[in-house]
């Protein structure tokens, strides 16, 4: 609905200049979204950083969005997005992968920016955030504030980020407290806030007093609330929902990099990469920390910013694995692709990872 | 909190949307009415309970919301089906439609915007008993009294009805407006109860799984009942199964609850006579009075 009116008065301007004026035609740039944008979540981040795009180059380009993409069937929306005209087409979700390159093979000319995947092709760029640097901080923050030593994390789907994720977390956390237990449930949902509330309410009967979640709404933080527990929002601030919750947020900050990309686009530079930023490019900051005390804001400060200036590195070998294997030569940071395509628990995780 | 206490109040909240929806669809199809349009009055529910409460600070205002929109809704159904004699599958799926669209064009204020919590007692808040109470008063009135009976009758056949002299549509645009209030109560209680917010799509399918749930049961009230908590149930402990680590199949967990009340109710609705004397026969046809 909202999409259908921001296309009837984008036509309406596309109208009302092209009578005025034969101006440079606005580059025209198309997002889609696996939730609605409202999530406050993960969509409504991305539709920040389409925002960003906006409000840095004006009336130089053409945005248009679609919400509430099914995975599965994104074949059809992505094609007509690039039937439509649109020169650069981001799909915000891992599961858009596949069908984003079926369509890309079909249009040559289109630019097309696929979030958190793996696979390239001359024109399909991917793109990612170095969540788990978050995450790594949220770990240490997590086992100093429990009381039970336990925490339970809500988790979407077995991909390499959602994994990685985990293990910075249980990483991070060992620093604090080698024995720190985590209980994990995965919810096989991105968004579904009922599910989400009955697995944050679940995980607290058992032991856990701390949420860590990697589903997009913020149904979890308002169980921690309600309960008297304590929780991180995901993707975007959510005190809103939890100020007595909620320590941080780890947030997606996706604005630097669209502008950066389209601005590549519309002079002819932009080429296939595979792009993934973290702390130090901005992409990835933390909601201001809250609800504890100041020597665990102290902590969580200094490692931020260590991670941020590149001394400290969340995947820095020895790292044992969940099976007594060893990963990574001593002193040296996993390679990328390892942390990309991550499909093996630390040790410490309780969990068997669904194959 | 007692542990196996904290696990059954999860299964409670999460098992009563799925009965209030179902129970007021269970109404709908026994007149003879097909509604597909449950997730899209749910949608509404929640929407307008939200605003309402988040505006006037009392979650009784928004529930009487909640109802008013799911009424609106059906009402909107009724007049295409009912009246306008449109086909009725097809403008149950337009009416899930239009719920979700408006409902985010008229949520939009209201993201990221925490709402009101039903007051609890014990955990427990005042819609469930009353979900209890309205899976006995369906029950009651449908099939232990005279307007239960004519309403089973219409969905029967409606043309004995009417020649009988009942108005049929009347009473189907009753049922109707019945279905679309608890649909919209349900949907409130999402809102209000189960997790106090505004998000898009924030029904995530349960409108649909209240609409199989009253097939499954066979149109009987109390198979209604034992559905929607198995659901629940299963649902839920498939969380706590998760979190003592296992090690079983999350996925299979995640299906478990469609499979365990698929099958306990055909086991339950087995006797296929007897199903067959529940089915209304005259579902999802339209009827236009001959004179």
């Amino acid at each position: 609905m909202k999409k259908l009116l921001m296309t009837a008065a984008m036509a309406a301007v596309a109208l009302g200049l092209g009578s005025t004026a034969s101006l440079a035609e606005a580059y025209k740039a198309c997002w889609i979204y696996v939730g609605p944008v409202g999530d406050g979540g993960w969509s409504f981040q991305h539709d920040e950083g389409r925002k960003a795009v906006v409000a840095e180059l004006g009336d130089r380009v053409e945005t248009v969005f679609v919400e509430n993409v099914a995975e599965a069937d994104s074949d059809r929306t992505i094609e007509r997005l690039a039937r439509d005209g649109c020169k650069m087409i981001f799909t915000t979700s891992f599961g858009f992968m596949e069908p984003t390159l079926k369509v890309a093979a079909k249009f040559p000319d289109v630019k097309f920016e696929h979030a958190t995947g793996y696979k390239t092709a001359p024109n399909v760029t991917t793109y990612n955030s170095k969540f788990h640097e978050g995450r790594y901080v949220i770990g240490q923050i997590a086992a100093k504030m429990s009381k039970t030593g336990t925490a339970g994390y809500i988790v979407s789907f077995p991909i390499p980020e959602v994994v990685s994720g985990i293990n910075a977390f249980m990483l991070g956390a060992q620093t604090v407290n080698p024995d720190f237990k985590v209980k994990i449930v995965w919810a096989n949902t991105w968004f579904d806030p009922g599910k989400e509330a009955d697995a944050a309410k679940v995980l607290l009967s058992q032991g856990a007093d701390i949420l860590v979640q990697h589903t997009d709404s913020t149904a979890p933080l308002q169980i921690a609330q309600e309960q008297g527990k304590l929780g991180f929002g995901q993707a975007s601030d959510m005190m809103a929902f939890a100020p007595k919750a909620q320590l941080t947020a780890i947030v997606d900050s996706w604005g630097p990099y669209y502008v950066k990309r389209v601005k590549a686009g519309m002079d002819g530079t932009w080429t296939s990469q595979q792009s993934w930023d973290g702390m130090a490019e901005g992409a990835v900051t933390m909601a201001p920390y809250a609800n504890m005390p100041d020597d665990v804001v102290k902590m969580a400060t200094e490692t931020q910013a260590a991670i941020t200036a590149g001394t400290l590195h969340p995947f820095t070998g020895p790292i044992t694995k969940q099976d007594g294997t060893v990963a990574g030569e001593a002193g040296k940071p996993l390679p990328d692709g390892d942390i990309l395509g991550m499909n093996w628990y630390v040790k410490g995780v309780d969990d068997k990872l669904p194959q | 909190m007692d542990q196996s206490l904290a696990v059954l109040l999860t299964i409670i909240t999460a098992a009563t949307p799925l009965l209030i929806a179902a129970m007021g669809e269970l109404v709908v199809e026994r007149s003879g009415v097909l509604n597909l349009g449950v997730e899209g009055m749910m949608v509404m529910g929640a929407v307008a309970g939200f605003a309402v409460a988040f505006l006037t600070g009392s979650t009784l205002l928004g529930v009487v919301a909640a109802i008013f929109a799911g009424i609106a809704m059906s009402a909107l159904f009724g007049l295409l089906t009912l009246t306008l004699v449109a086909n009725q599958v097809a403008a149950g799926l337009a009416l899930t439609l239009l719920g979700l669209g408006l409902s985010g064009l008229i949520g939009e204020p209201f993201v990221g915007q925490p709402g009101v919590k039903m007051p609890t007692l014990f955990g427990i808040d005042a819609l469930v008993p009353f979900s209890f109470l309205l899976t006995a008063g369906v029950a009651y009135v449908l099939f232990k009294t005279k307007i239960g009976l004519v309403i089973r009758a219409v969905g029967n056949s409606h043309n004995s009805a009417h020649a009988l002299g009942y108005r049929v549509i009347a009473l189907r645009y009753l049922s109707v407006m019945f279905g679309g209030a608890c649909a919209g109560l349900a949907g409130g209680y999402l809102s209000l109860a189960y997790t106090p917010q505004w998000i898009e799509n924030m029904t995530a399918g349960r409108g649909w799984i209240a609409l199989a749930l009253v097939v499954f049961a066979s149109w009987r009230p109390l198979r209604t009942l034992v559905g929607a908590y198995l659901f629940g149930a299963v649902s839920i402990l498939g969380f706590v199964v998760q979190s003592m680590g296992l090690g079983i199949p999350s996925q299979f967990l995640s299906a478990l609850p469609y499979i365990v009340t698929i099958i306990a109710l055909v086991i339950i609705s087995g006797n296929k006579r007897l199903t067959q004397a529940n089915t209304p026969a005259c579902l999802a046809q339209s009827f236009v009075p001959d004179r």
